[in-house]
């Protein structure tokens, strides 16, 4: 058969992966600067752009989406192609899909430090940005699909069917997760509010993890591992068992995120029991990689490349046991909240995704640059550095997760809580100042990664076209073998099709019945709508990111019932678009900050607010003095209360109109009564819509006549 | 303000959980069937592919 001559397009691999180190590297700042504000509060520099709420965002969705994201798509493209004996489908949709998805990260940079974000963690983006994200999906899955079908390899290699799964479970994610609607060009409410809203959000939330920062990433491992060792992987066959329990056991883990919540029961057993199975496929994946090192390991000790791949496989597993046990509800009860969740996340993030991640590169450059790597010694160093940089990093979390859990709940001997929160806060300052050391180490173990890959690329010469040969697939086949071939075309198809019914099927069942019951949450009579003052403060609760260090979920436990109040309840959110749960508690809980013992004056707040320290000596909250010159943006009163009226917010017709009326009377109160304690400021600042927000939380509840619960 | 468990209102709510089970159990022992029933020449040839 007449053998076809083609070549592989390397310069978009290239592009990918600069913009991946690039963003890494931004990413990986931006942590250092959130961590260091831990224990340094004046690195917010007074400067709304750079403070907490604002940048930890920021390090998020570039890490996940810029750094990760960026090399995903290097991997992919580039494992592609010589895995489908094929260039990629159309240079111009490469070309767009890079382009595109760098606007993204650059429009999410500027938006996010402006204080524009949905709320809702990992989906902070704004609605305009979000169809951007959706377009550029859909033109790299016809890219990627145009290479499958026009391919001159017959079989589909499992690393394209982790590709396909993460397109298609990726593209379902973010389309559901992000219906909003629409207040302005840079503002939107989520569509679902309270427990709906809660329960998409970390189905959506859980899945991001899973679909994004590992089913394309286990395809690079199954593409780039193997090669790197010059051996097949292990078992292929437990590769195909792997791929097809991950995909789905995944879909359901989600809820395990929302455990002691009010999220409805089932819900919450199903995500664990989800989640502790997930522990199989996993450690099938992770064993699968490094048994394919099986009688290689003596190159491990020369290969950088393989040390990287060793340690993120290595780490994989351990994130993905550690994770089925936090899902596990009783280790749930003493690791939510906590710093522990942060220390399982930076082990898959710095250990799985950055390590795959530099693997990758240390395998990429020599290999489209035509050289050898500058220096392997420089890289092993590199690779020492990164190693100790992880433990640095998470044994303090660990360390700080256990001591805050304890300190939450321990009880004196008289049956009273014995920390302040603010105490569990300052204890575990010095863990923090380690942490960000560990992170320094990482990142400098970067720097030396892109002197290196920088030094090997002087030294040798890109091919932007790699020239490659292959027979293209039998077309005049008999007719057995027609209907053969034609079925492996399909098949790519068929995958697409398979693994979307699998995970659709797995969102319809978990979401549905929350939304059943819709109308059947218990309505408390005494939960109102929000006041267009309240619904201001809680838009600038939102902007500034105070959901990123504050929870909003008092969980059914002795200790937070002591601390907080009565603990949450499903119908208490029905008109939170987006809800604010929250996922860490840096700071206090704030669901009953308006109510009972932990009731402040507006003055209080007022001057919290300004300096936190004045009011919490040893505090580490960032201060927001311009809360207290910036008005109020009453022009977007009217668009906002309409926007909620649409979604079924039960304000009065024609509310829109008087609703700027309402606000400043209940404005003017609050400025009255701050002029009694000797503070003076006009009543349309942002701080008093904050205040108003800040002194409604938990009020409905406890204005209801109280019944006792009925636990049937 | 009663905070029943409010799912009980829809009825048979357990059919969502089992049905999630059920179809797990069905596409792993799917799974599984289809790799033991696969021809191991062909599974080595294409995990083989990466490295040509």
């Amino acid at each position: 058969m007449q053998v076809e001559k083609f070549y592989y397009d390397n310069k978009i691999v290239k592009a990918f992966s600069y913009a991946a180190v690039l963003f890494g590297i931004v990413g990986m700042l931006a942590g250092l600067l959130v961590a260091i504000q831990f224990y340094y509060p004046a690195a917010t520099f007074n400067f709304a752009p750079t403070t907490f709420g604002r940048i930890r965002p920021l390090h998020t969705n570039a890490v996940i989406f810029a750094f990760v994201g960026n090399y995903m798509f290097a991997g992919v493209y580039y494992s592609l192609q010589r895995l489908c004996k094929a260039r990629l489908w159309s240079d111009k949709l490469s070309w767009i899909h890079f382009w595109g998805w760098q606007a993204i990260i650059a429009a999410a940079a500027i938006t996010l430090l402006l204080g524009y974000t949905t709320g809702k963690e990992y989906a902070e983006l704004e609605w305009p940005i979000d169809i951007a994200i959706t377009l550029v999906w859909v033109v790299f899955g016809i890219n990627m699909f145009g290479t499958i079908l026009t391919r001159r390899e017959s079989h589909l290699y499992v690393a394209i069917w982790f590709y396909i799964a993460t397109w298609v479970t990726v593209a379902m994610l973010h389309i559901v997760n992000s219906f909003e609607m629409p207040v302005s060009l840079f503002k939107s409410y989520s569509w679902y509010a309270g427990v709906q809203d809660a329960l998409v959000q970390w189905w959506y939330g859980h899945n991001a993890v899973a679909f994004f920062l590992t089913t394309p990433i286990l395809g690079i491992m199954y593409y780039f591992l193997p090669k790197a060792a010059n051996r097949p992987v292990y078992s292929y066959r437990l590769s195909i068992i792997h791929f097809w329990a991950l995909i789905f056991l995944y879909i359901w883990a989600g809820p395990h995120h929302l455990l002691y919540t009010a999220l409805p029961d089932w819900a919450q057993s199903l995500g664990s029991v989800f989640s502790v199975m997930l522990i199989f496929p996993s450690w099938g994946g992770m064993l699968n990689g490094l048994f394919t090192l099986r009688g290689a390991w003596d190159k491990v000790r020369e290969e950088p490349v393989l040390k990287f791949f060793v340690v993120a496989v290595t780490c994989y597993g351990m994130s993905t046991l550690e994770g089925p046990l936090l899902s596990i509800k009783s280790i749930n009860a003493i690791s939510h909240f906590t710093d522990w969740t942060i220390a399982h996340v930076h082990i898959g993030a710095m250990g799985w995704n950055g390590f795959m991640a530099f693997g990758l590169f240390y395998f990429l450059v020599p290999k489209m640059w035509n050289t050898n790597l500058y220096s392997k010694k420089l890289a092993t160093n590199h690779f020492w550095l990164g190693t100790i940089g992880i433990v640095i990093y998470a044994i303090p979390m660990y360390w700080a997760g256990f001591t805050q859990a304890q300190m939450w709940k321990t009880f004196t001997e008289e049956g009273t809580l014995k920390f302040q929160f603010l105490e569990t806060v300052t204890h575990i300052i010095p863990m923090y100042v380690t942490r960000s050391i560990g992170g320094l180490l990482y990142l400098v173990g970067v720097f030396m990664m892109v002197y290196n890959l920088g030094k090997t690329i002087t030294q040798g010469s890109f091919t932007a076209n790699e020239a490659a040969e292959a027979a293209p697939l039998p077309k005049n086949a008999t007719h057995h073998r027609e209907y053969w071939h034609r079925w492996i075309e399909r098949k790519p198809l068929a995958m697409l099709v398979f693994s979307l019914v699998l995970v659709a099927i797995g969102g319809i069942l978990e979401l549905v019945p929350t939304f059943l019951v819709k109308s059947n949450i218990p309505t408390i009579s005494s939960v109102k709508p929000y006041t267009p003052l309240e619904l201001h403060g809680r838009d600038i609760y939102i902007r500034e990111g105070c959901y990123t260090c504050h929870s909003q979920m008092v969980r059914p436990f002795r200790d937070e019932v002591a601390r907080y109040g009565e603990y949450s309840k499903a119908g208490e959110f029905v008109y939170d678009h987006p809800f604010q749960w929250g996922s860490k508690r840096t700071g206090p809980d704030l669901a009953r900050e308006g109510v009972g013992r932990n009731k402040k004056s507006d003055a209080w707040h007022y001057n919290h607010m300004m300096d936190p320290r004045l009011m919490s000596p040893g505090s580490i909250m960032p201060p927001y003095p311009w809360l207290l010159d910036d008005p109020i943006d009453t022009a977007s009163t009217g668009a906002k209360i309409r926007a909620l009226q649409a979604m079924g917010v039960p304000y009065p017709e024609g509310f829109d109109q008087k609703a700027n009326k309402d606000l400043m009377l209940q404005a003017t109160s609050i400025r009255l009564g701050l002029k009694g304690e000797k503070i003076e400021t006009p009543a349309d600042r942002e701080i008093i819509a904050l205040i108003a927000y800040l002194q409604r939380l938990g009020k409905d509840i406890t204005a209801a006549p109280r019944q006792t619960t009925a636990m049937k | 303000m009663k905070f029943v468990h409010y799912l009980k209102n829809i009825a048979n709510v357990d059919i969502y959980a089992l049905t999630a089970f059920g179809i797990f159990a069905a596409v792993f022992v799917f799974a599984v069937i289809y790799v033991f029933k696969v021809d191991k020449k062909s599974l080595q040839e294409i995990s083989r592919m990466p490295l040509d």
